[in-house]
């Protein structure tokens, strides 16, 4: 075998940050939309994750679904589980605080993996992947085909989201409830609705970066945790609450990571991303992208 | 009222049948045995199978007629894996159910937190946990009195695999593992025995139990060029670590993996990746690839077969290190009866024992009775099934 060159060694560091990092990013724009309309954190949101992957598994590949019939139907089916993690969870709430808003996603999550155990069994799973297994050599660095899935419908999911929000009048409304609830609803806007719509499309983004990232990483019922945690250091990396903040936020994180592993130690390459992430919040208290004048008013 | 009264009389004569019916062995009364397994969370993975193990040997045991004529009552408690939890447990068999003598714990964790109450108690406990010092004392530098251990120690898996890339004429290695207590305990190991034969470690690579991929610990390696690599872990990180180094074209590298690589099922998830690769493990991971004239071939398979049949699911070979600790108490009991002083003894004396991991041999010194050589084969993988290296 031919000695590989640092060049190619750098090349496949950054495809392969890039690529961890877009999961991180979906993760941590699942809990924007969350935390722009009800400001609360949504600890569940890994668990999105969890089910996309396990669920496409079971439809795909246990049911013998299409790829193209059994990826809708699984976003349908996690977005339904977000609509009721809302309405079961969430809405019944006596004199919510943003705290026990919180700690109520928080047992959502663990009951949702509990369940998940229950269901799968606590073996990984595997997906074949959507274009074959077959690795494309660039410039000696190699990508698995399965890298442009995750990529691209990062870019999708990004694109989609900022028309949402800024072109249609659903999103503005849920943009409203974000910066005051109780003014939104004063000029008509059904504040409980937009919360609920929050959660499913949080549900919805979370379960595209699962049925993604399963092809390459394998899925099971407690991988959640690790990716909320990661996606959860995005956002607040690139600013609570902002959208681009976060793609750049996951994509830094997960870059971070990857050319920390390959360049300097692999030990401690979780650590590299949590001490950047420190750094940045000592100079730029808001995030990267956030605005200062919005974290003051918000709660939490 | 008169259906009522007959449906009453009806089910009074159904228990008098299921009376008469169900004392068909008569046994002369019972022995004992506790159990502690971590059954739920965590360690899961162990103490499942390792449960269900026991309570199928004993199912078939009292059906063949018992011990010499005396039931096995197992009373199996589930430690979750916590060591207080796991403590309490051991107390209540020793001072409420009055066992004869324990199996388990499942961890290391909560093996070395029992031993305390096992020598107290002079009770003998059988652990299913695989670190070295469950069976070594450091203050006296023998095994603890009362205290035996089955599984391997992870220094004779890397024994045997440092033995075999030796013979390969390799001595330039590249070592990966997990940050979890497994991967952690094979790295010392790894890296504490490889002067001992020679072996020069260029790379040593960690990731975690939840990584996505490690294409950039491979990548590095790649850049290094070492003669083999080393991997150490357990989950689905040792199968994502195999389809990186396939996918990142390393495969002129040989790939070894540790003990813990040995279900069929990692050969079926790496998608074709572990082809090629080899690892040591036990007798009970591979019963099949054994030659007819393995000494453990009768017993592996024996166990396989039963275990398949009863839970329809795959065989781990976790549930094996309690068949060994099982049997030899039991081995114990029909030799000595429920005489605890006896009970220990007896295993401390026992020699050719073939069980599930290798063949024992236990004595005042070596409370494990395991060497390299009788508990591990070097298997690899060649289409798609497990294969002895000669």
């Amino acid at each position: 075998m031919e000695k590989i060159t640092l060049a190619s060694q750098l090349l496949q560091y950054l495809i392969t940050g890039l690529t961890v990092g877009s999961v991180y990013a979906m993760v941590a724009v699942g809990f924007n939309i969350i935390y722009n309309v009800t400001e609360i954190i949504n600890f569940a949101q890994g668990e999105f994750v969890m089910l996309g992957g396990l669920i496409m598994v079971f439809l795909h590949v246990a049911m013998g679904l299409p790829l193209i019939l059994a990826f809708p139907a699984t976003i349908v089916l996690v977005t339904v589980i977000g609509i009721l993690i809302d309405r079961l969870a969430i809405r019944h709430i006596r004199h919510p605080s943003v705290f026990t808003l919180i700690i109520a996603t928080i047992a959502v999550s663990i009951i949702i993996k509990g369940m998940a155990s229950f269901i799968w069994g606590k073996d990984p799973f595997d997906l074949p992947a959507f274009s074959g297994r077959n690795p494309i050599n660039i410039l000696g660095a190699v990508i698995q085909p399965q890298y442009f899935w995750v990529i691209g419908f990062l870019v999708i999911a990004a694109i989609a989201l900022s028309i949402f929000f800024d072109r249609t009048i659903i999103g503005k409304a849920m943009s409203a409830c974000a910066d005051n609830a109780d003014a939104a609803s004063l000029v008509g806007i059904n504040v409980k609705q937009m919360v609920l719509l929050s959660f499913a499309l949080s549900a919805a983004i979370g379960a595209v970066a699962g049925i993604t990232i399963t092809p390459i990483s394998l899925m099971e019922y407690d991988r959640g945790a690790m990716l909320a945690v990661k996606g959860f250091g995005a956002a607040v990396l690139g600013g609570l609450g902002s959208f681009p903040g976060a793609i750049l936020g996951g994509l830094i994180i997960g870059s971070i990571e990857s050319f920390g592993a390959g360049l300097i130690h692999s030990g401690y390459k979780d650590a590299f991303a949590l001490i950047v992430l420190l750094i940045i919040l000592f100079f730029k208290p808001s995030g990267l992208l956030g605005s200062t004048e919005i974290s003051r008013i918000k709660r939490f | 009222m008169r259906l009522r009264r007959f449906i009453i009389l009806a089910t009074i004569c159904l228990f008098g049948i299921g009376l008469l019916v169900s004392p068909a062995q008569a046994f002369k009364g019972s022995y004992k045995v506790g159990a502690v397994f971590a059954v739920t969370g965590g360690a899961s993975f162990l103490g499942d199978p390792e449960k269900k193990t026991v309570e199928m040997m004993a199912e078939e045991i009292n059906k063949a007629g018992g011990i010499n004529g005396y039931k096995l009552e197992l009373i199996i408690y589930d430690t979750e894996g916590d060591a207080t939890k796991c403590n309490l447990a051991v107390k209540k068999l020793i001072t409420q159910d009055k066992v004869c003598a324990i199996i388990g714990p499942s961890l290391s964790g909560t093996s070395l937190a029992v031993i305390p109450v096992a020598e107290q108690y002079k009770i003998p406990l059988v652990s299913c946990a695989a670190s070295y010092k469950i069976v070594y004392d450091e203050k006296t530098g023998k095994p603890y009195q009362w205290v035996f251990k089955t599984p391997q120690s992870d220094s004779m898996a890397v024994e045997a695999l440092y033995t075999h890339l030796k013979n390969r004429g390799i001595n330039k290695i590249a070592i990966m593992s997990v940050t979890s207590g497994f991967g952690a305990s094979g790295r010392s190991e790894l890296i504490r025995l490889a002067p001992e034969y020679d072996m020069k470690v260029v790379a040593d690579e960690k990731y975690g139990p939840k990584d996505t991929d490690m294409m950039a610990q491979l990548t590095k390696i790649k850049g290094i060029v070492p003669q083999a690599i080393i991997n150490w872990s357990i989950g689905p990180t040792q199968v994502l670590v195999l389809r990186n180094w396939k996918d990142l074209g390393m495969t002129s590298i040989p790939f070894y993996q540790s003990h813990g690589f040995g279900s069929r099922e990692n050969i079926k998830m790496a998608a074709g990746a572990a082809e090629g690769v080899a690892a040591p493990l036990g007798a009970c991971n591979t019963p099949e690839a054994l030659p007819a004239n393995h000494p453990q071939k009768n017993v592996t398979m024996n166990y396989l077969n039963s275990y398949t049949a009863k839970y329809n699911e795959p065989l781990s070979s976790f549930g094996g290190h309690a068949w060994d600790a099982l049997t030899l108490v039991v081995k114990a009991l029909k030799a000595v009866g429920c005489d605890k002083a006896g009970i220990r003894d007896y295993i401390e004396n026992t020699k050719n024992f073939v069980g599930q991991h290798g063949i024992f041999n236990f004595s005042t010194e070596d409370h494990n009775g395991l060497t390299w050589e009788q508990s591990f084969n070097m298997i690899t993988v060649k289409n798609g099934d497990w294969v002895i290296i000669k």
